[in-house]
């Protein structure tokens, strides 16, 4: 039955309503495939009991017609979102065992429709990494490899435990978060599909933030198709939330295999980096070619203020992040090391329950925050977003209907290879996603090619706030002409 | 209404004048958190008021309660203070244990209310008006308790994210009594509005006391400030000490350090906590987890159209429908509570316009007096608004004489009882009955021919033979008709 974990998730809710087999021995197979693929180091909390009794669940409301859109698709989580009774951390030491005794608006919202929980998966501490390499539970491999080379590369990050379960068919589809980059950039890295839908369409409740004005949950899937299914799942509004929006959740599927015909595609320039990989520049030719075989009309388009993006990010984001981390200080959950005195207690607990990035990004939030340097920072960073904000703005107002972007300016690299000496190296990964975030956008990237390697590179697709349909659609395109890739399997 | 003149204090080498200025914490009336959902209620078993957002459980986020706005915009109202239609939380970043966040929730650069001012009552019915900076909603932290073992400290999460707002003065106090009159009303306004009970033992309204001193009319001096004062009364003592401290270093030459000071009640001093090196850099930003707080102009309008009447209109409204002078109107409606009452009183009057005023003084003399020399307040008073009404009608109507009324008063507050009836069962009724009255008068007369004799040379002796009737009568007699009757067989 192992071919159960190559079905799509579309293909096995079809098998699922046919019944050609249960979501229990869908959940056996994935399980199977789990245990058989812990090198990986995808999976940080394994629920097989929990995974079963829904997956039993669902096969007996199955049984009685009460199909709910994911009803027995076993899923992986994010170690970010909160879910009742199972540990929950972050990947950081931080929160040690910490178990919460609540679940998570987007997890509950994915179990009220069926879906079945396989396990909690592995991130970058609290989602702070392009690498999947500052977990406290190690490092996470990308199923993919050069061709004729036995090194494991990363999986990107920070979702890396989810881009490489999926692509590796340990799971039918995972949730994920993207702050900067954390869901497009594993994508691209692992040849799956992922998307951070518009500011506000999932509800942030549940799950640990890392910088509140940027996170957003989504889904990274196999397919197009996948993701907007899952999406559909995630997505909606949330009293708990007050950033979420009050806006209907559309049926995400019905955009897949929608024309693109007429749609204006946006092609940034100053996407065009210099010493960017010929591949990458190749690629990005092709996507286009793909578009506009399908109808679409290629428009060059100007975003002046890309170039302070980066920047501006890694000044609002560790701000942001320094303030969030604040609660973990020892005194009410999570790790606590003693100390002589109250303030001693903060610094050996905080000291030795964060990683060495996660402390970077608290010190370097601290600074920019601080009296004397806020103006020069903090407020700075935040007018530059507002101009990132308004060079997408008026590019839509010109009849843009999505941009086409590069999706990282480079496949996946070895554990260890980079960042090491400067971290800016590890932070340019985002190049190209953390403009989205910043001006609150949705943005998908798809699997559409690959380098001379052989290993997966993804475009990214850039819509205007709440039009995650013309993405789906857009990215059904480029995965049609591109075909699928799946990664030999070496472990 | 006189604007009043601030107390000056004497130093060795001359006057000095003090200048003050107040940020007052009042606890939110409201049943829910300012941003969770967890009970409010005073007193409750440590830890049983937390809920996941206020004890800061990864992944949680803060939901602004509506009730609060609108307490904290009706209080706006209240200080006559300009509504700002958008305003913004921050976070206030600093560690503490009692702070589960690691920041507290405030509003910096943009409150929800700005300028007002508050007219301040002073002794002698003289007034002086108080500028507000600005007023904002922020949350309470919770509580630590050091003792409760001899090693650690236990923290108490019930009041941590409660509703408080942050009422900043300008600096135009300028001597205790001030002070005290300024937090006084206060508390008055916002008994009045229902937003805070302003209970200070229980911690609902508290005041950091900032003070500087310099020389009349000279540019401001360095300011200390005293924080987290619970007591009107340790506010005027703090205040007194710490201006005495300042003039002192002054005046021996020194500088005053800008620093932060705790009001030792027993010792009566402050005491310095922190310098200005060792204030906290709170890292102020706008919380990214709340959008901006935006209402509409017809929100406030509403909340305008629905205020009760507050104490400064009921003042003006008892002076010029009633008559009472500006000081006794004052003192009616310093409390909410004793407005009420007042205000009952007239209502079950029979003839409100002519015993208003009367009823008036039977309440801040008699009633007001009588509760003060056993340490009650108003809402503990045995004589009620209903009963005090039926006194003041019969004196009003000429049943009973003012003497009396008093004897009733203290029968009513020691055995309650219906007034009308207690003067129709006790024979208290004022004697109207002029045959009755001139057989009296005669007998007086009769019985002291020489004092009868001297009253045409010195009409003033006519009140002796007022009081002999008056006491002969038991009291009971109608005092103008024995003065008209005595006059005219006397032949004054």
């Amino acid at each position: 039955m192992t071919d159960l974990t190559s079905l799509t998730l579309a293909e096995a809710r079809k098998g699922l309503a046919d019944k050609t087999f249960t979501s229990l021995e869908l959940t056996d197979a994935h399980l199977s495939a789990i245990e058989a693929a812990r090198v990986l180091n995808a999976f940080v909390m394994e629920t097989p009991d929990q995974a079963r009794a829904m997956a039993r669940e669902a096969d007996a409301k199955i049984a009685k017609g009460e199909v709910g859109p994911l009803a027995g698709i076993p899923l992986g989580i994010k170690d970010l979102f909160a879910t009742k009774g199972v540990r929950t951390t972050a990947c950081s030491k931080i929160l040690g065992n910490f178990v919460p005794t609540y679940e998570s608006t987007v997890t509950s919202q994915l179990w009220r429709d069926g879906a079945v929980m396989l396990g909690k998966l592995n991130n970058d501490e609290f989602a702070m990494g392009s690498a999947n390499e500052t977990s406290c539970f190690g490092p996470v491999g990308n199923p993919w490899r050069r061709e004729g080379s036995n090194t494991t590369l990363v999986p990107g990050g920070s979702s890396g435990g989810s881009a490489s379960a999926v692509a590796a068919l340990l799971c039918m589809g995972a949730t994920a978060t993207d702050t900067g980059g954390s869901i497009r950039q594993p994508a691209a890295f692992t040849a799956t599909v992922g998307i951070k839908p518009t500011y506000g369409r999932c509800s942030r409740w549940g799950i640990v933030a890392f910088a509140s004005s940027l996170d957003q949950a989504g889904p990274i899937a196999r397919t197009t198709r996948d993701a907007a299914m899952l999406l559909r799942s995630m997505a909606g509004h949330d009293p708990k939330d007050t950033t979420s929006v009050d806006i209907p959740v559309p049926d995400y599927e019905a955009a897949i295999g929608k024309s693109v015909k007429g749609m204006k595609i946006g092609i940034p320039k100053e996407y065009r980096l210099d010493g960017m990989p010929a591949e990458i520049e190749k690629l990005w030719s092709e996507g286009a070619a793909w578009l506009k075989a399908a109808g679409a009309e290629l428009v060059e388009v100007s975003l002046p203020h890309t170039k302070y993006a980066l920047p501006a990010y890694y000044i609002v984001a560790p701000a942001e992040a320094s303030s969030n981390l604040a609660r973990y200080d020892g005194v009410r959950y999570g790790l606590r090391e003693q100390g002589k005195n109250i303030n001693e207690l903060y610094e050996n607990t905080r000291a030795e329950g964060f990683g060495a990035e996660v402390r970077r990004r608290v010190m370097i939030g601290t600074y920019v925050l601080s009296a004397g340097y806020y103006d020069a920072y903090y407020l700075r960073a935040q007018k530059v977003r507002t101009l990132i904000k308004k060079d997408f703005e008026d590019c839509f107002a010109k009849g843009i209907d999505a941009i086409l972007t590069p999706a990282t300016p480079s496949a996946a690299f070895g554990i260890g290879e980079k960042g090491g000496a400067d971290p800016v190296e590890m932070y340019l990964n985002d190049i190209f996603t953390v403009t989205v975030n910043m001006a609150g956008l949705p943005g998908i990237a798809v699997p559409a090619g690959k380098d001379a390697q052989g290993l997966p590179l993804g475009l990214q697709l850039i819509g205007r706030p709440f039009d995650e349909e013309t993405l789906f659609s857009l990215g059904e395109v480029i995965e049609q002409a591109a075909g699928r890739f799946t990664p030999a399997r070496w472990w | 209404m006189s604007t009043a003149t601030h107390k000056l204090l004497k130093g060795a080498t001359g006057e000095w004048e003090m200048v003050i200025g107040m940020e007052i914490h009042a606890q939110v009336t409201s049943k829910s958190k300012l941003f969770s959902g967890a009970s409010t209620a005073f007193g409750g078993e440590p830890n049983s008021q937390v809920s996941l957002v206020d004890a800061a459980m990864p992944g949680m986020l803060p939901v602004i309660n509506e009730e609060c706005v609108r307490q904290a915009v009706r209080t706006g109202l209240g200080l006559n203070a300009q509504i700002n239609l958008r305003s913004v939380f921050d976070r206030k970043n600093y560690f503490y244990p009692d702070l589960p966040q690691g920041y507290q929730i405030s509003q910096y650069k943009s409150p929800v209310v700005g300028e007002g001012e508050v007219i301040v009552d002073l002794d002698g019915g003289k007034t002086v008006t108080i500028g507000i900076e600005r007023l904002h909603l922020e949350q309470d932290p919770g509580k630590m308790l050091h003792d409760r073992s001899p090693s650690l400290s236990y923290i108490d999460f019930n009041r941590c994210g409660v509703a408080l707002m942050e009422i900043v003065s300008k600096p135009d106090i300028r001597d205790a009594e001030q002070a005290k009159a300024y937090v006084t009303k206060l508390r008055s306004i916002m008994r009045y509005l229902g937003t805070c009970d302003g209970d200070m033992e229980k911690g609902s309204l508290r005041a950091d006391v900032n003070v500087s001193v310099r020389r009349p009319g000279a540019p401001l001096g360095t300011r200390c400030e005293i924080k987290n004062m619970n007591s009107i009364t340790f506010i005027g003592q703090a205040i007194e000490y710490e201006a005495r401290r300042q003039i002192e270093i002054l005046e021996d030459g020194g500088q005053i350090e800008q620093e932060t000071r705790r009001f030792d009640p027993n010792k009566g001093e402050t005491r310095s906590m922190r310098s200005k090196e060792e204030a906290h850099d709170y890292r102020y930003f706008p919380d990214p987890d709340l959008l901006p707080l935006e209402f509409s102009q017809a929100f406030v309008d509403e909340l305008k159209a629905k205020l009760p009447e507050l104490p400064d209109q009921k003042k003006t409204r008892f002076v010029a429908d009633l008559g009472l002078s500006a000081y006794d109107a004052s003192v009616l409606v310093a409390e909410r509570e004793s407005a009420v009452f007042y205000e009952t009183v007239l209502d079950r009057l029979d003839n409100r316009a002519r015993d208003g005023k009367m009823a008036a003084n039977w309440v801040i003399n008699e009633l007001f007096g009588r509760l003060n020399k056993e340490g009650r307040d108003i809402t503990g008073s045995p004589v009620s608004a209903e009963q005090l009404s039926g006194i003041v009608d019969l004196i009003g109507e000429g049943t009973i004489s003012g003497k009396i009324a008093k004897d009733l008063f203290e029968i009513v507050w020691q055995e309650g009882g219906d007034p009308r009836a207690l003067v129709e069962s006790r024979g208290m009724k004022q004697v109207t009955d002029l045959s009755a009255i001139e057989k009296v008068v005669d007998d007086i007369i009769a019985a002291n021919p020489d004092k009868a004799a001297q009253v045409k040379d010195k009409p003033q002796s006519l009140g002796w033979f007022v009081g002999q009737v008056m006491k002969a009568s038991g009291g009971k007699a109608n005092p103008q008709s024995v003065n008209d009757l005595l006059k005219s067989k006397l032949g004054v």
